[in-house]
């Protein structure tokens, strides 16, 4: 088990160093020179220009600047902000933020997609079926800004169960409403994955067994159904996280959270190379963090599966 | 301020427990005055400033806001745009070009530092040497010594003659420069802020009418407090207990907060709520001119530009501008149809500057005017129009691409480029293809800032290499004049030839608009688009 770990570890080194130049390119890429755009309207003095190229070492060649960013990297400066903030202190405000907002969305998505999906399966083609798989269609078919607006206006403004939008420090309770409409995005999926997965199970021979062993349904259902179905739902909830990073971006637009999604969004806007970069791949680390978890955890939810050989 | 939330809160908490990140939250803080209408806070949305707040790094209107309120200039301008004095005591001289300014005595920053001449020379002098590379380092351009070729640690146009007096000596004649004074880049900085000037960007300390609540009271992407200025002695004094600017990402989440009543005003209004919320904030909503306009640049380098056949072409186009149904319909009445280069709240304005003909719609005369021009040489390819499309332009550009097209019979279409920093770059660097479209926000109320960085021959803004001596000419004589009416006549007559040239088409005024809840009075909004923070009442 501890190989496998060290093992896994060790290969997030070149997907970092990989994604980091991608991105640093992307960004490097893009068209339109972010100084210029500093000064708006107005055209700026071609002396000033220089001097703030130089500054943010955008007059040199793209590996040069790459390299010179890896080694400030190494050396734990991340660069600062066109506003003169360092990024690793952006990094430390936005990131808590986001991540509780991933992580309240997670707990929503799992408590109710899960819940859902059960019943939906034990009781395939009932009622509750049907109408979980009617929502789950409205949620998969609806953009995630669609339902952020309608729950802001109906919840916020309308009755003022919600703050309209995420207040300074993003309050836990301020998250609520965000994280529910976060969770949309993910629902059908889980829902279904759940359903799908239950189905299987119960038609097992252990689960079989389990019955004519005479054991009660309210021990089967926990133990031996949904633990046994959970392992496709916990994959999928670990590539989700990536995607609920993703959402955040619109989401914590909307209800004006002080979060990662904002942050990178008007980085991109601007071109700060260095805080777009760091950004990024703070995200794919917790993405890799995220994703090796997950894996260990399928051996708590099913002892048959072992990585040590 | 009420916020009412639900039990699922409870769940959320304990869940916050669960998880090691907690102390990551802080209540806001909520500091509404009780009872005292003097005391309360009132909230007002923003974005978060681009820039360090510097007096002379910050030009655009998310740090502007703040250095307005935290610093105090020479002047300042009343909700009309007429020029007051602040800080200064007087102002004079005797041929625009040598002024001697007077700072009324006793005032301090607001940790002590006195309010002296030093304070204003040695941030000019920082602002404008080279090596700062400050973003407004342009606005000292006339002052003697200006250099944008090596570097100037001490301009000689700038002279101490004692605590509270300097003088400021001009290359040349410049009437307006009093009226420039008001502008953020032209505010003092305190001695204390020389040790540090990174420390001081992140928490300025002014002399205005508001002041940083705190240490770090600027939080980044999420609000920044500011509460009154008690030592602050001037005609800009706070009648409210401090603003807290609210930092938005989208005008749409500051609305929403202002339907919601987590926020008291708004500055701006989202295009999904342009329609309705005249309505929806009857009586509490304001939607008028500001000195800001937008125009169509058509560079004379441009195949079928120059010249005579140009100028046709250009009146051509303008003719064929229904601009009156472009803002009824694009812009819900959100805009103001242009009659002149300035605006309307910028004095000296006229709405019968001879040549302003050309701006009104007439579809047989742009025909004929363009027929005309083809008669020199004829039309070939399809006229575009440049326009960034990460702002809001694409619906109006396409609009007079339309009318264009229908009304004089070309093809005519928008040219779309992906970002604002992409669509800039181009025209600074002269490589777009096409004419564009461009707008200009006034620094300070003055016609000749409205005229002079935009048509000047090399002037810095001069995007379409427009180039007139005569136009020079009527400038700098209007510059010039030591009487301010003398100025406007000169300005006018210069006007007479951009409507003869139309180096670039006047569109529109873009209105100032904004909205306030229920609970503050007294919300006015300044000429240059902003609202008048220190007059706000809020009851609570």
């Amino acid at each position: 088990m501890a190989g496998y770990i060290v093992r896994r570890v060790l290969q997030a080194i070149p997907v970092l160093l990989g994604t980091t130049f991608l991105i640093y390119f992307m960004v490097f890429a893009m068209p339109g020179d972010p100084i210029v755009g500093l000064f708006g309207e107005k055209t700026p003095p071609p002396a000033v220009l220089e001097q703030l190229r130089e500054r943010y070492n955008l007059d040199q060649p793209f590996i040069v600047q790459y390299f010179i960013f890896l080694g400030n990297i190494f050396r734990g400066d991340l660069g600062v902000s066109f506003s003169g903030q360092p990024v690793v202190e952006i990094l430390a405000q936005t990131f808590p933020v986001t991540l509780r907002l991933a992580f309240l969305s997670t707990i929503f998505l799992m408590v109710g997609g899960i819940a859902a999906g059960l019943v939906s399966g034990l009781r395939k083609g009932g009622i509750f079926d049907a109408s979980a798989l009617v929502v789950s269609l409205i949620f998969i078919s609806l953009p995630i800004f669609v339902v952020g607006f309608v729950g802001q206006f109906v919840f916020g403004i309308q009755l003022e169960w919600f703050r309209t939008t995420v207040g300074s420090g993003a309050p836990w309770s301020d998250l609520v409403l965000p994280a529910i409409v976060l969770a949309t995005g993910s629902f059908a999926q889980i829902v279904r994955l759940t359903r799908a997965s239950v189905i299987e199970t119960e038609s097992q021979d252990f689960v079989r067994t389990a019955a004519s062993k005479g054991l009660s349904r309210n021990r089967i259902v926990p133990v031996h159904i949904l633990r046994n179905s959970l392992i496709p739902v916990v994959t999928y909830l670990g590539v989700d996280f990536g995607v609920l990073m993703v959402g955040a971006v619109v989401t914590e637009g909307i209800f004006n959270v002080p979060g990662v999604g904002r942050t990178v969004y008007q980085a991109i806007i601007r071109g700060e190379n260095p805080t777009v970069v760091a950004f990024v791949t703070v995200m794919v680390l917790i993405y890799l963090v995220v994703n090796l978890l997950i894996d260990l955890f399928y051996a708590v939810l099913d002892p048959r599966i072992r990585y040590a050989k | 301020m009420k916020i009412k939330r639900i039990g699922v809160a409870a769940i959320a908490l304990a869940a916050a427990g669960a998880l090691t990140l907690a102390g990551c939250t802080t209540g806001s803080p909520e500091s509404a005055g009780e009872g005292d209408a003097s005391s309360a806070i009132v909230t007002v949305n923003n974005t978060e400033p681009q820039n360090p707040l510097v007096p002379t790094n910050t030009n655009e209107v998310g740090g502007g806001l703040v250095i307005q309120n935290v610093f105090a200039g020479l002047v300042y301008y009343d909700a009309e745009g007429a020029v007051h004095n602040d800080v200064a005591e007087s102002i004079e001289t005797d041929d625009a070009q040598t002024y001697t300014i007077k700072i009324r005595e006793g005032l301090t920053f607001t940790n002590g530092d006195p309010v002296d001449a030093e304070s204003f020379v040695t941030a000019w002098n920082y602002g404008a040497a080279l090596d700062n590379a400050q973003l407004s380092s342009y606005f000292f351009e006339s002052i003697e010594g200006f250099s944008y070729d090596e570097n100037v640690p001490e301009m000689s146009g700038l002279e101490v003659v004692d605590d509270l007096t300097f003088t400021v000596t001009l290359k040349q004649p410049e009437s307006d420069f009093p009226l420039r004074l008001g502008y953020t880049a032209y505010f003092p900085v305190p001695a204390s802020a020389w040790d540090d000037i990174e420390a001081f960007g992140e928490n300025p300390i002014g002399n205005g009418p508001y002041k940083f609540e705190e240490e770090g009271a600027w939080k980044h992407n999420e609000r920044i407090d500011l509460v009154k200025n008690d030592e602050y002695d001037g005609p800009r004094e706070a009648q409210n207990g401090g603003v807290d600017m609210i930092l938005y990402a989208s005008t749409d989440a500051a609305y929403a907060d202002l339907q919601g009543g987590n926020l008291d005003v708004i500055q701006e209004i989202p295009d999904s709520a342009l329609e309705t919320f005249q309505e929806e904030f009857e009586g509490r909503s304001v939607n008028q001119p500001a000195a800001a306009n937008a125009t169509i640049t058509i560079p004379e380098r441009l195949a079928h530009f120059s010249g005579e056949e140009g100028k046709l072409r250009r009146a051509a186009i303008s003719h064929a501008i229904d601009r009156e149904e472009i803002t009824d319909v694009i812009f819900n009445g959100t805009r103001t149809p242009a009659k002149d280069f300035t605006s309307p709240v910028i004095d000296g304005y006229s709405e019968d500057i001879p040549g302003s003909e050309v701006l009104e719609f007439d579809v047989d005369l742009a025909k004929d005017l363009w027929a005309q021009a083809d008669a020199i040489s004829p039309w070939t390819g399809s006229f575009q129009l440049g326009y960034n499309a990460d702002g809001p332009n694409q619906g109006w550009v396409e609009a007079v691409a339309n009318q264009i097209k229908n009304n004089l019979g070309i093809e005519a279409a928008g040219a779309p480029v992906p970002t604002f920093a992409e669509f800039r770059t181009s025209i600074t660097d002269r490589v777009i293809q096409t004419p564009f479209r461009t707008g200009w926000q006034f620094d300070y109320p003055s016609m000749f800032n409205g005229l002079g960085p935009i048509f000047g021959t090399g002037a810095g803004s001069n995007d379409g290499d427009y180039s007139n001596p005569e136009f020079d000419a009527l400038l700098d004589e209007g510059s010039a004049a030591t009487e301010v009416e003398e100025g406007i006549e000169k300005f006018q007559q210069a006007q007479e030839i951009l409507f003869e040239d139309l180096p670039a088409i006047p569109l529109w005024y873009t209105n100032s608009m904004g909205a306030w809840g229920e609970q503050v009075d007294d919300v006015e909004f300044g000429w240059d688009s902003w609202p008048i923070l220190h007059q706000i009442t809020k009851s609570e």
